[in-house]
């Protein structure tokens, strides 16, 4: 029997999400709407009296001073329409959960012998038509990928009867199935397997696995476990998963074959080995004795050392292609799956801190959008929001991140989630980065349960789904399981109740498992053991969900009792899969069955190379012939507007970032808390003063030029971020993150060579770079098709390198913030000026792109930043912020405001090389810059500080709100009011 | 011979400020402070009895899910201790009739209210008559507030302070009563302890953001008639060090956050007491 309780607002009392709907309704759909309402259903499933509903109702789910709840009935009453939203069967409902948990808890009643689904009602006033109507449940309240929704009219409304209950349980037939696939059948039938069934293997790769099933000694053995030649579909599924570019990064380890004008053909095995390992190794070994990398590119996160005790752990990843399917559940899922990351290197750390960057389109976006693209105004809210539940929730800071905006975002978005953790260095006298699995181990499985959450991700479309079928393309995190789970492992962990550990993501168990029995030479698993939220999965299925929240860890067999104590204790689901072994088979079993039987070798180094071809033309744009313009104070206003350089204020207030209690250069800092601050700074041990400093660099813009210069401003911008809030590059670890558009050569992308010789461009600058500033990449990753393809639409992202720092600042003490502290302060200008402009701001606000890309230095750079490292240690700088989108125009006026100050400044001091185009020197986009002011009683020792690098005094800072700023001719070219410049800045983005 | 103050500080199923409430704890002088993971005090391994000062502390206790610290109250309330003799809540009445603290922030402060300990007239602590409502803004935010302290309340965490600011991080923070009489009752009985304030921490504002909730007559913690049991939305444990202010690196500041107050009133007051 199924029953409806509905909880609304009681008459008087603010409704505030139904206010923050209207405004959307109103600002983003420009529909006249007169006000909304919401009420929250929970329809529970299963047997209830009335007495034992009522207490539901009024006990957990209301609360009795805000709401009043009815059952079986309706709370709305009159209306013109009224939308419900529900999940669809199968998607994750965090609510309906903890409701379950809460009614289980109140009526002492096993929770698995009722359902609880919760949905939303929106109650709308106001004259609009169906249709309008259809277009608010469609453009905004629902995603018809995971949701459903009912409307009705406010005229033929029976409130005492309300609506019927509805419940989205998932209904499947429950029969098992082990298919066999015949693999000896021509190229032609090969390829239609793989497409059929969505492996995105190529052609060598399915002949690869062709000829694995054709080897005497290969089929002896599968006959004895009862396989035969053909190919189970667990195999196939497992092998695909594991082949994929996502899992083995076929791309980035390719044989590539790299031209350039002029130059001779260049064959680069791998990518990853001869640009980003190489410098890592070239790196430490510089670095000897005082290497600090403990752990980098094997696990799932890179190790560091922070101190004698303690280790720091990095990762970002991204999650693009569900956040463009499903924003809120694909960010939610993004943040909450990098989390997993560090907890899952070496033997678990604890996290310290989050930081995000976004690529969107411009929420404002107002031309007709592609056929199933979301609007970036809906995009940029639900990744917000996902983001926010993500990493609140879990209690983890947000600390830092960016929101980079292009148009080319409108087809996919980027979602970089970053999280770094802490873990002591030993514990119980072994080293905590490492990771080991000895045969005999048990495998074991804890968080939650297995659905078919995220099978075969994205590639599934919403067509294919039907009603009663669970929604498997896309996955909706759960922080809270996760937050009990994490709270668990970290007191098995520090009673040493595991041996190793590792996260779920992608592929699931086939992944984790798979991974860690490379450890040990094998493993037996048995998928009927594995818990399930639902009935009906086939083994395949098991093996490959995606479903979140699940940690797999290999435990001694003599300390399982106790860890399974421990979690039952916690209230934890644990559960023994199988064990690890040194069979040097990945050997998986349904009901003591084997479905599976691939030997270890052949899964993980039978993947054949790709080939791929690059070619190097550099492209030529118009250049621009605009004059400069007579009003520069306007221009600076405009500057100061551009999405890409305004406040992102709205965004940053809605994450925590300071739960931990460790803040200290938080992301807003100044006289009101509101500048834009370059990097955090965080203390996560609260009895010491040591420090990390993270930032991040990125400019997709400026591969519209050359990707080289790009990848060197990605790096310089995220060093630099780090250098001016007092980070150093003795003590400075980097992550890089590339996320491209298909660069493989086919009839899609028939401009394949280019984009792969882009790719390749882009590596050899992090070499050079990272090489030359002495920064080792400890981890990274890589997303290769960020494309949106629909009939003959064809959306490529810009190519984006995210560059991220993980550093250590030994006293938190001398950190220092970008806002000017003083009337009297001295300005400085750090760094040379060059007629950079090409894919600047400035040139991107006149609508060219021009040619001279902003290029790096890093012998000049590296000497800057040792001596400004120097001088902020030493207390010498009162203000420092690095110049990047907008230039030296843009941080001045951002120095000043952030201040609560006035500053004028003679751009005509400041180290220029150029044709003396004032808008070109305020503007140009030169790298490895930095604004600083200082005390004038500090004036001496910081310019010896700085001796030997290109450095001047431009101006002052005013004990007013003044902001003036001199030109090329010795006139007052800039002469605004610092509150009216940052109020210009602060209002675009003011949601 | 001083008596050894023992704080608690429970954490699990969604809290998350734990850390800095113990280190706040220690930095007061509480003599031992432990982080207690719910499960511990379930299964009987831990007993509040054998604490003096209880802490709980910010987070998301089962999410919000069911409203904020809707569903942890709804824990409390029911779960049995593992041998079956009593509930929690048996637990947490009798430390409250013996006399001894209990802090709530943030979600701790939700918890409180939702279970009733919060005013709880006359110490009528399953009734509930006040909530923390989503804030008027519609989201949560992190944002510093200036507070007003209320000088003469029973409030044993503020003593000797005038006024605190301290940062919000909570999407349902606005406190609101179930009618005028009991918004009257707690103003004439001294029970509101801290009010959002202007920059001078003297006048209680409704304007946002300095009220950065809409909380009525600018409400952000209450005391019980006793001054023992204390809530607040604003988090005292995350301003431990000058570092952690947000102007730290423009102002100059004392070496002790302004948190460190509450926590030492609080070691202060169970030292001079007996249970």
């Amino acid at each position: 029997m199924a029953y409806r309780i509905e909880i609304g607002f009681k008459r008087g009392i603010r409704n505030a999400l139904g206010e923050k709907i209207k405004r959307r309704i109103i600002e983003h759909l420009q529909l006249p709407i007169k006000g909304v309402e919401t009420v929250e259903v929970y329809t529970l499933d299963g047997e209830f009296t009335r007495r034992e509903l009522e207490l539901i109702a009024k006990g957990p789910l209301r609360d009795p001073i805000i709401q009043d709840y009815v059952i079986n009935a309706a709370i709305a009453r009159q209306f013109d329409w009224l939308i419900e939203v529900g999940f669809r069967p199968g998607v994750t409902d965090n609510v309906g959960k903890t409701a379950r948990e809460a009614i289980e808890l109140l009526l002492d009643r096993p929770s698995h012998s009722f359902g609880v689904y919760t949905s939303k009602q929106y109650v709308l006033h106001g004259s609009i038509n169906k249709s309008q109507v259809e277009i608010i449940a469609t453009n905004l309240l629902a995603n018809a990928l995971i949701e459903r929704y009912e409307i009705v009219c406010g005229k033929t409304w029976d409130a005492k009867r309300g609506m019927r209950p509805y419940v989205p349980r998932v209904v499947e037939e429950g029969k098992l199935r082990i298919e066999q696939i015949d693999l000896a059948v021509d190229d032609r039938a090969l390829m239609k397997i793989s497409s059929e069934r969505m492996l995105a293997l190529n052609l060598e790769e399915m002949k690869t696995l062709r000829a694995y099933l054709q080897d005497k000694t290969v089929i002896r053995k599968r006959e004895k476990l009862g396989l035969g030649k053909k190919m189970t579909d667990v195999e196939l599924e497992c092998l695909a998963q594991t082949w994929s570019e996502h899992c083995k990064h076929k791309i980035f380890n390719s044989i590539v074959s790299y031209r350039e004008e002029g130059r001779p053909v260049r064959m680069i095995r791998s990518l990853f080995d001869t640009y980003i390992k190489r410098s890592t190794q070239k790196i430490r070994k510089r670095m000897g004795d005082n290497d600090w990398c403990l752990s980098v590119f094997v696990d799932n996160a890179g190790v560091i050392r922070f101190n004698d005790k303690y280790n720091l752990v990095f990762k970002v990843e991204t999650h693009n292609s569900p956040s463009a399917l499903d924003p809120y559940g694909g960010a939610l899922t993004g943040i909450v799956g990098v989390n997993r990351d560090p907890f899952g290197t070496g033997k678990g750390a604890k996290l310290i801190l989050n930081t995000d960057v976004f690529c969107f389109a411009s929420p404002f976006y107002a031309k007709p959008l592609p056929k199933r693209i979301l609007h970036p105004r809906r995009i940029y809210d639900g990744v917000r929001e996902g983001v926010e539940h993500g990493g609140n929730k879990s209690g983890i800071p947000t600390v830092n991140g960016c929101i980079v905006f292009d148009d080319r975002f409108s087809g996919k978005p980027l979602v970089y989630c970053g999280t770094a953790g802490i873990m002591p260095s030993v514990i119980s006298g072994e080293a905590t980065h490492t990771k080991n699995v000895c045969p005999g181990d048990l495998i074991v499985m804890t968080g939650g349960r297995i659905g078919k959450d995220g099978i075969h991700g994205a590639t599934f479309s919403s067509e294919e789904l039907h009603e009663g079928s669970p929604v498997t393309a896309v996955q909706i995190g759960d922080p809270i399981t996760q937050k009990k789970m994490t709270d668990f492992l970290l007191f098995a962990r520090d009673r040493n109740l595991y041996r190793a550990i590792t996260d779920n993501g992608a592929g699931g168990l086939s992944s984790s498992v798979g991974e860690m029995a490379r450890l040990s030479g094998g493993c037996e698993l048995e998928l009927e053991n594995a818990p399930l939220k639902y009935a009906g999965l086939q083994p395949w299925e098991i093996l490959l969900s995606e479903a979140q929240e699940r940690m797999s860890l290999a435990v001694p067999p003599e300390k399982m009792e106790t860890f399974l104590a421990l979690a039952k204790k916690m209230d934890v689901e644990a559960t023994v899969l199988g064990r690890f072994t040194n069979s040097g088979n990945f050997h998986v079993l349904y009901g003591g069955k084997t479905v599976a039987y691939l030997s270890m070798g052949f899964l993980h180094e039978g993947l054949p190379r790709m080939q791929l071809r690059a070619q190097w033309v550099p492209p030529k744009h118009k250049e621009p012939d605009f004059q400069e313009p007579k009003d520069m104070g306007r221009a600076l206003q405009e500057m100061l507007g551009r999405l890409n350089i305004c406040s992102k204020e709205s965004v940053v207030r809605q994450y925590d970032h300071e739960v931990q209690g460790g803040s200290v250069v938080k992301p807003l800092v100044g006289a009101s808390n509101d500048g834009p601050s370059d990097a955090a700074v965080i203390r996560p041990l609260l009895d010491s003063f040591e420090a990390v400093v993270v930032a991040n660099g990125i400019c997709p813009r400026y591969s519209d030029i050359d990707t080289y210069h790009m990848a060197a401003c990605a790096i310089d911008e995220a060093v630099r971020n780090a250098i001016a809030v007092g980070g150093t590059l003795d003590f400075m670890a980097g992550l890089d993150n590339f996320c491209w558009c298909d660069p493989v050569e086919s009839e899609k992308t028939p401009d394949g060579q280019y984009k792969m010789a882009q790719l390749v461009r882009a590596n050899m600058a992090l070499y050079d770079y990272t090489t030359s500033y002495g920064i080792p990449c400890i981890s990274g990753k890589d997303s290769m098709k960020n494309d949106y393809q629909i009939g003959d639409t064809k959306i490529s992202i810009p190519p984006t390198l995210l560059f991220s720092i993980i550093g250590k600042i030994e006293d938190a003490r001398k950190s220092i913030t970008m806002d000017a502290k003083k009337a009297g302060d001295l300005v400085y200008v750090l760094g040379e000026t060059y007629d950079e402009l090409g894919g600047s701001e400035w040139f991107a606000m006149h609508g060219y792109i021009g040619n001279s890309v902003p290029m790096v230095s890093a012998r000049r750079a590296r000497k800057l930043y040792r001596a400004l490292s120097r001088a902020i240690r030493a207390s010498l700088v009162a203000s420092c912020h690095d110049c990047s989108d907008g230039g030296l125009g843009v941080a001045l006026a951002e120095v000043a405001f952030a201040g609560g100050l006035g500053m004028e400044a003679d751009i005509r001091k400041a180290p220029y090389k150029g044709k003396g185009r004032n808008d070109y020197l305020l503007f140009s986009e030169s790298q490895s810059r930095f604004v600083v002011t200082v005390h004038p009683d500090a004036k001496k020792s910081f310019e010896q500080a700085m001796r030997g690098n290109v450095i001047r005094e431009i101006g002052r800072i005013l004990d007013n709100d003044a902001f003036k700023i001199t030109g090329s001719k010795g006139q007052i070219i800039i002469d605004e009011n610092i509150q009216t410049l940052k109020d210009i800045w602060q209002k675009p983005l003011k949601f | 011979m001083t008596r050894k103050v023992k704080s608690i500080v429970i954490t699990g199923n969604g809290t998350n400020c734990e850390m800095e409430m113990a280190h706040a704890c220690r930095l007061a002088g509480s003599d031992s402070t432990d982080i207690v993971h719910i499960s511990e005090l379930l299964c009987g391994n831990k007993r509040l009895d054998d604490y003096h000062f209880l802490n709980l502390p910010g987070g998301f206790l089962d999410g919000d899910d069911l409203g904020s610290a809707k569903a942890g109250a709804n824990r409390i309330l029911h779960v049995k201790i593992a041998d079956g003799k009593e509930k929690l809540y048996d637990q947490f009445i009798r430390f409250i009739r013996d006399g001894k603290l209990v802090l709530g922030i943030c979600n701790g402060f939700q918890l409180m209210v939702k279970l009733g300990l919060l005013p709880a007239f006359a110490g009528s602590y399953n009734d509930q008559t006040v909530t923390l409502a989503f804030n008027d803004s519609g989201r949560f935010e992190d944002r510093w507030v200036y507070l007003k302290i209320i000088p003469d309340t029973a409030c044993v965490f503020t003593k000797g302070l005038r006024g605190a600011y301290l940062p919000v991080r909570h999407g349902e923070g606005k406190f609101v009563t179930k009618n005028a009489a009991v918004l009257r009752k707690l103003h004439e009985k001294n029970m509101v302890v801290a009010q959002y304030s202007g920059r001078d921490c003297l006048q209680a504002v409704m304007d946002y953001p300095a009220n950065p909730n809409g909380s009525i007559d600018g409400i952000a913690g209450i005391c019980n008639e006793t001054g023992r049991l204390f809530g607040m939305m604003p988090h005292p444990e995350a301003y431990l060090h000058y570092t952690n202010h947000p102007r730290w690196s423009r102002e100059t500041l004392p070496e002790e956050g302004m948190g460190v107050a509450f926590f030492k009133n609080a070691i202060q007051f169970v030292r001079s007491k007996d249970f």
